[in-house]
């Protein structure tokens, strides 16, 4: 028993992560109300997002036309970030909550870039490519991390994103001014130490903006690229971890390098994505931009009908969907049934929190 | 008996030598922070406490503590608004706070028996579900005393309700004694080993030896008829219990209630604490909660005034945090290294 405790996902992912496959057992041996009940239990999460989003579409009251044009920004700034996740899931780590490291370093690379002045496209991509290379780095450092505590990747995700967050904060408030001098004072806290709280990089929005074919790239490559993985050698071996640590052992797949692999890919996806979310916000919030990140993505991803073993490109855009139209209509819904906005934000939260303990019943009942 | 001392409570004593030689340079008045940190420790300590039921029956680290918070922060709220003043007012909170807690903690001790193996994953959503949550009661909660709803408006209650004139400091102010120049709280050191006490004894009772025993060998326990589901309850019912107590203690302390996103913030530290007094999540002894959350209280205090005297005072706060992620982090991987020791 204490071996199971210790090593949890063995007992977890041994012949499951074939969720669909099993659907059309169902059907011949247990008749239809079990199929109904498996399609309920499945979708659960999408379902009831879906009730949500239709009732707070209807109080809140606003047009289509304006929910559309909030979730096109909310694509451009989410998406990539929430393909991060994908990938972790595949190779049977769950949730990846360290991208939330990922989004500080392409903060770190904005705010770098934006001191050296590198104006328009030129920055945009000098700016990924110091997230690339950043992510790289630091991507291989939480996979080693990760290794070291096989079984419990998301709780370790989290405390090590908090660590992380720490060690930004620091970096900001008290590296820069005493150990690194930037090029353009006018950034510093006027005692001389420390970051301002937000850096202006509108001339790069502008930029952006105005190139909606560069954003289409992106959003499509990081997309195509997660699915053209399944057909590599790489993304097969994802999926044979993703089975179970034991039988990707062996078949011969060096686990810990393969484990590492995936943490690095999600890290990068996520650096761009939040990258992405910063320029289209044209201004890095220094210290709490990032915050959150992690689990608004995780949440959606879930209410796309994804789960902690199966997820799929479509379902992060129908999370993207049901869960941004939540964000989007639910200050205003609260504002109209309570008389309160606050009400509607804490409930939206709320709803990302709770989606998560609730994915992770769901989970555990498909394994008992 | 040879004394084993973990990594991270090395770490800190290092830390904690280099604090007192900063300290001594910069010129530390050692002694009003001697009287402080026990103020601190007392404070804090309960909340350490509070996580060792949890371990005991194996459920692992509370990670869900701010639902024993939330908890607390309703039973004060209504000790508040019926205006019960002084000791009547904190006992009476007190009371209120454990009736609701043992209603949280089982359902919260529910949910955890559903997720075995996962309780601190689940815990941490659990607990960050659970403020959101509690956020919509602040705002909609009927309350009618003025002192506790906004200024304006007169809807929701306020972020920081003042205890001033209810239950401030009715704890740190009784029985204070003055030894030299070290002034000793008493009175709260005195609740505090009651609630040891309190937790020692229930250890010694038949359900606390069947918490053992799950811990050791849940197979085994199970076999010799202890019904797990329900005593993973019962430590789940008592750790929010006791969380819920620490938290009152620590209000009365702090001089005001904060609710809203504040008891967010206490779940890191009591965990970071127990870790640091060689605890570990499935392994620690009342000696670990009180060690660790002595030192880790008097290391912040400590580096307070040596922050403030290199002109950047976030410095203390930014260490406390990456101490207390840093020990969480590093305890997590070395867990099963432990076990084998």
């Amino acid at each position: 028993m204490l071996k199971f405790r210790v090593f949890p996902t063995h007992r977890q992912s041994r012949g499951s992560g074939t969720d669909t496959s099993c659907d059309g057992m169902m059907f011949h041996e247990k008749g239809k109300n079990q199929l109904i009940a498996n399609f309920l239990r499945k979708h659960l999460l999408t379902l009831i997002f879906g009730v949500l989003c239709w009732v707070g579409f209807n109080a809140a009251g606003v047009s289509l036309g304006f929910v559309g044009g909030e979730l096109y920004v909310r694509t451009v700034r989410n998406a990539v970030t929430i393909l991060a996740l994908l990938i972790p899931i595949l190779a049977g780590m769950g949730l990846n909550f360290a991208i939330i490291i990922g989004a500080m370093i392409s903060q770190l690379s904005m705010i770098i870039i934006s001191d050296f002045s590198i104006p328009g496209l030129g920055g945009i991509f000098a700016a990924f490519a110091l997230t690339l290379m950043l992510c790289f780095i630091f991507g291989h450092l939480i996979g080693r991390i990760m290794n070291a505590a096989k079984g419990k990747e998301m709780i370790v995700g989290i405390v090590t994103g908090y660590l992380g967050s720490n060690m930004y904060q620091m970096l900001f408030l008290v590296g820069y001014g005493t150990l690194i001098m930037p090029r353009n004072p006018e950034i510093l806290l006027s005692r001389g130490i420390g970051m301002r709280n937000m850096i202006d990089i509108q001339g790069y929005r502008a930029v952006f903006m105005n190139s909606p074919l560069l954003i289409f790239t992106i959003v499509c490559a990081a997309a195509g690229f997660i699915y053209y993985l399944q057909w590599t050698k790489l993304g097969r071996r994802f999926a044979i971890l993703g089975e179970g640590m034991q039988t990707a052992q062996l078949l011969g797949i060096d686990v810990d390098k393969t484990r590492i692999a995936a943490i690095i890919l999600s890290t990068i996806l996520a650096g761009v994505g939040h990258l992405m979310f910063i320029i289209e916000m044209g201004n890095v919030n220094v210290y709490t931009g990032h915050l959150n990140i992690d689990i608004f993505s995780s949440a959606a991803l879930l209410a796309g009908g994804a789960s902690l073993k199966y997820a799929r490109i479509r379902h992060v855009f129908i999370g993207l969907f049901l869960f941004h139209t939540l964000f989007i209509v639910s200050p205003l819904a609260g504002q109209n049934i309570f008389n309160s906005a606050a009400i509607g934000e804490y409930f939206r939260s709320f709803a990302a929190y709770a989606t998560i303990v609730l994915a992770l019943v769901l989970n555990q009942r498909k394994r008992a | 008996m040879r004394i084993k001392l973990k990594p991270p409570t090395i770490v800190i004593l290092i830390y904690l030598a280099m604090l007192l030689a900063g300290g001594f340079y910069v010129g530390l008045p050692l002694f009003p922070i001697l009287s402080e940190s026990m103020v601190k420790f007392a404070m804090n300590g309960i909340m350490v406490l509070s996580l060792l039921p949890m371990i005991h029956a194996g459920v692992g680290l509370n990670f869900g503590m701010p639902v024993g918070l939330s908890a607390a922060l309703v039973g004060m709220s209504l000790a508040i608004q019926f205006k019960l003043q002084g000791g009547v007012g904190f006992l009476s909170s007190l009371v209120f706070a454990i009736a609701i807690a043992v209603v949280f903690g089982a359902a919260y001790g529910k949910l955890l028996n559903r997720l075995k193996g996962r309780e601190e994953i689940a815990g941490v959503f659990t607990g960050f579900a659970f403020i959101p949550l509690m956020n919509i009661f602040w705002t909609v909660a009927p309350f009618t005393n003025r002192q506790m709803l906004y200024p304006v408006g007169g809807v929701g209650l306020r972020p920081k309700i003042s205890l001033d004139g209810y239950f401030r400091f009715i704890l740190d102010e009784t029985l204070v004694i003055q030894l030299g120049k070290i002034s000793i709280p008493l009175g709260l050191l005195l609740f505090y080993a009651l609630v040891v006490a309190v937790i020692a004894l229930i250890f010694k009772t038949q359900n606390g030896k069947a918490m053992a025993a799950l811990r050791l060998n849940s197979g085994f326990a199970r076999l010799s008829g202890v019904d797990e589901n329900r005593v993973r309850l019962l430590a789940v019912i008592l750790s929010t219990a006791i969380a819920a107590v620490g938290m009152c203690v620590y209000s009365q302390s702090f001089g005001f209630v904060q609710l809203y996103d504040g008891a967010s913030m206490l779940t890191f530290p009591a965990l970071s604490a127990l870790l640091i007094g060689g605890g570990g999540s499935r392994q620690a002894t009342i000696t670990n909660a009180v060690a660790g959350a002595y030192l880790y209280q008097f290391v912040y205090l400590l580096s307070v005034p040596v922050a403030n005297a290199i002109l950047i005072p976030e410095l203390a706060e930014l260490l406390r945090m990456i101490i207390t992620n840093g020990v969480i982090l590093f305890a997590m991987l070395m867990e099963r290294r432990w076990q084998h020791a």
